[in-house]
């Protein structure tokens, strides 16, 4: 049976090895097309592969980094992205107190009722709050910013993952790859250049950023500089760092149970491997009679 | 059930059950007496593996949609408070969805075993038609479940699969008009499917019932698809299949496990988590990796089929490319009259596992032709690889009986177990053809 199983595995990876031999080669003659006035894919640029505190199997949110991350998005993207399925109680992960939460909440006003006399009214936002955005409706929002719509943020960093191509996407299941959307943020953060390339014109309005995963420019201006905040931990803001802080920050608003379902993944598969370890010495010797 | 029944109730409440209502008797005769072929290697666990992948899905749907709103403005939103706020949530949808995954990988796994191992030849014809059946629920019912969270390739994939059904002559819209709810896709439709996506699941557990009856009537094939010949061929149910299958299934939850809780999203597309909106088509509308090859099949057909000479079309590049891709399906039924060959394993057949293999890369290819956009040098390969799909089963298949000269088998599972085990068991081979069998 064992050697029946080999021989699969051979035949399969011998299949494996020349289709993807015939797919490298039908990826050159794709370039090959393109080169000739194909269609153009974007993004242009594959986003900048970062290290992060919450990528492989023991990875988790840094708290201090994401703390920063929350006042970069406080004071600069807050302006123009909501973060609708997030609430203020939510920020407790981030390591506030309930007083802290109470506090930040607070300085937000959101409209409740109606109250006994029938009538709506304004109060301070409360921990068990949505975050508030910054425009009452998408309508008021696309007018706002010129007939763009900055999209919302609570799950960004899970909503953009431009494509790994061939054989890159096989390794991936290897090596835990799944910070393709925080790469992107931090990418098309950091990625805008001084000028467009020469050859390339960018529409009154738009701006160009060759990580920008739907065509060559987009209706955000370059939101970062450095100094742009003021740290409360004394770390240098410099762009690149606010950068990391905030895609930190919206990796961790779109998946704020990461660290438990990689602590949870770790006691799961330990205990099945322990499990299929016993079934595998059951078996052998419940077998051990039967030839087969 | 093939046999006489062993079980033999202890205790008084047995007794009394026994004669009235023998259910004890049925699971006894189905799943611990029940004989099995010696020699199964580890591909035949994944029924197995299948049935605890439905009742999987059907648990963690079951308490999904006790969390589910099924309103077109408020699906999107519960699932994602879903995996926010309620506890387990994360992990209960990510197994859901990871889950539907690795079915069709099980599932893949099980129907090319079946291929290779000639599982569908007399007299188990009906057993795989049953399969191709479940296989079809299998897909209705995934393609439903993905649209259910509302996301943009939920949204637009919704609208490209309804859009099939309009290819149909002259009852095409009214069709698509019914499944929609409407003449788009919306809050109707989410709700039709959600009722669908409900009910389908419960369906497949009746044919998979059947297709576990028709097993135990024809009993299971094995690798050297000679049946079963005498006692010593066989060995119990329990415990050697109960304890193989479960170290096979605990290995295969370990690969899922990976998935659900270290790269849930791997699975999935990024573009689902932006909420449905019909205004805004993404760039790629591509289904879930399982359907790839289908989809790979559809968009190859990009040519009207008409009499030549004339401007007359008979059918339409749509409605070909549709008719394409239902026939890569409805194929399958007929596979079992397809292949002339009275040879089983594909151990005994040199050129039929040649092509298997091809095949089977074939299909991989084909899956990733799916994941390209339908431009450039994808299309021609679309096409050849569409052609080497059907030229398998409406040519090779059939040829193949006639051409093939089959290696000698062996007399009875147990000298080819005990000839493997180099025990010195007999030799003698019988039915060892040395010319291609004659036909007609």
């Amino acid at each position: 049976m064992k050697t029946v199983f080999t021989k699969f595995a051979v035949r399969i990876s011998a299949v494996l090895v020349a289709s993807s031999l015939a797919v490298a080669g039908s990826t050159l003659s794709l370039s090959a097309a393109d080169e000739e006035g194909g269609t153009v894919h974007y993004p242009l640029q594959k986003p900048m592969e970062q290290s992060w505190s919450f990528s492989g199997p023991f990875g988790h949110y840094d708290k201090a980094q994401l703390q920063r991350g929350l006042k970069v998005y406080t004071e600069v993207c807050a302006a123009c992205h909501s973060m609708r399925l997030l609430s203020y109680r939510n920020l407790g992960d981030l390591g506030y107190s309930e007083q802290q939460i109470k506090n930040y909440a607070a300085e937000y006003d959101v409209i409740d009722g109606p109250n006994d006399d029938g009538e709506m009214f304004e109060r301070p936002a409360k921990p068990n709050d949505r975050f508030k955005g910054p425009y009452a409706n998408d309508k008021e929002a696309i007018s706002a910013n010129n007939g763009a719509l900055p999209p919302d943020m609570s799950l960004l960093a899970k909503a953009r993952a431009p494509e790994r191509g061939f054989p890159t996407f096989i390794f991936d299941i290897f090596t835990m790859y799944a910070e393709n959307g925080s790469d992107y943020i931090y990418s098309l953060l950091v990625g805008y250049p001084e000028e467009a390339p020469d050859g390339v014109e960018v529409q009154d309005g738009l701006h160009y950023n060759p990580y920008f995963v739907s065509g060559s420019a987009l209706a955000m201006a370059p939101p970062l500089s450095d100094e742009l905040v003021e740290y409360d931990d004394g770390t240098k803001a410099t762009m690149e760092q606010q950068a990391k802080d905030v895609t930190a920050f919206l990796a961790w608003a779109a998946d704020p149970n990461l660290n438990d379902r990689k602590q949870r993944g770790f006691i799961v598969i330990l205990f099945l491997l322990i499990f299929a370890g016993l079934l595998y010495f059951t078996k052998k010797k419940v077998w051990s009679d039967v030839a087969h | 059930m093939s046999g006489h029944s062993t079980y033999n109730p202890t205790t008084g409440f047995g007794k009394f059950m026994d004669s009235r209502l023998p259910i004890a008797r049925l699971i006894h005769d189905s799943f611990v007496s029940f004989p099995v072929p010696r020699n199964l290697n580890n591909f035949y666990t994944f029924g197995g593996i299948l049935m605890v992948m439905l009742v999987s899905q059907i648990v963690t749907g079951i308490v999904i949609a006790m969390h589910f709103t099924p309103e077109s403005t408020m699906a999107f939103d519960s699932v994602h408070l879903l995996r926010r706020d309620v506890s387990y949530g994360n992990t209960l949808q990510s197994w859901h969805a990871v889950g539907a995954s690795m079915f069709f990988v099980a599932v893949y796994i099980h129907i090319f075993r079946g291929l290779y191992y000639g599982s569908y030849k007399a007299p188990r014809e009906v057993l795989w038609i049953l399969g191709v059946v479940i296989y079809l629920l299998m897909m209705a019912t995934a393609f439903m479940g993905y649209v259910l969270p509302w996301g943009q390739m939920s949204y637009w994939g919704a609208q490209v699969i309804t859009n099939f059904f309009s290819a149909i002559p002259l009852v095409g819209d009214t069709v698509r008009e019914y499944l929609l709810g409407g003449y788009a896709v919306g809050n109707a439709t989410l709700n039709r499917f959600f009722s669908l996506h409900y009910l389908l699941p419960f369906m497949i557990a009746g044919i998979v019932i059947l297709h576990v009856w028709t097993l135990h009537v024809t009993g299971q094939t094995n690798p050297t698809g000679v049946e079963v010949k005498s006692k010593q061929d066989v060995i119990p149910f329990t415990p050697y299949a109960t304890v193989k299958d479960a170290f096979a299934m605990v290995v295969f939850m370990i690969v899922m496990c990976y998935f659900v809780f270290f790269m849930p999203d791997y699975l999935g597309h990024a573009d689902n988590y932006i909420m449905a909106n019909p205004l805004k088509t993404p760039a790629h509308i591509v289904p879930e990796w399982y359907f790839l090859p289908f989809y790979a099949v559809l968009r190859a057909v990009d040519f009207n089929i008409g009499i030549p000479f004339t401007e007359i079309v008979l059918i339409d590049s749509k409605l070909g490319g549709v008719l394409a891709m239902f026939g890569a399906i409805a194929v399958l039924f007929f596979v079992p009259w397809l292949d002339t060959s009275d040879v089983r394993s594909a151990n005994y057949r040199p050129m039929y596992k040649i092509f298997f293999w091809l095949f089977v890369a074939n299909a991989v290819f084909l899956g990733y032709l799916g994941s390209r956009p339908a431009e450039g040098i994808w299309i021609p390969l679309m096409k050849a690889s569409t052609f080497a799909y059907f030229f398998h089963f409406l040519v090779i298949m059939p040829l193949l009986g006639w051409f093939e000269k089959p290696l000698p088998r062996p007399a009875s599972i147990t000298d080819a177990v005990l000839a493997k085990a180099g025990n010195g068991g007999s030799s003698h081979i019988e039915g060892a053809t040395a010319e291609p069998q004659s036909k007609g």
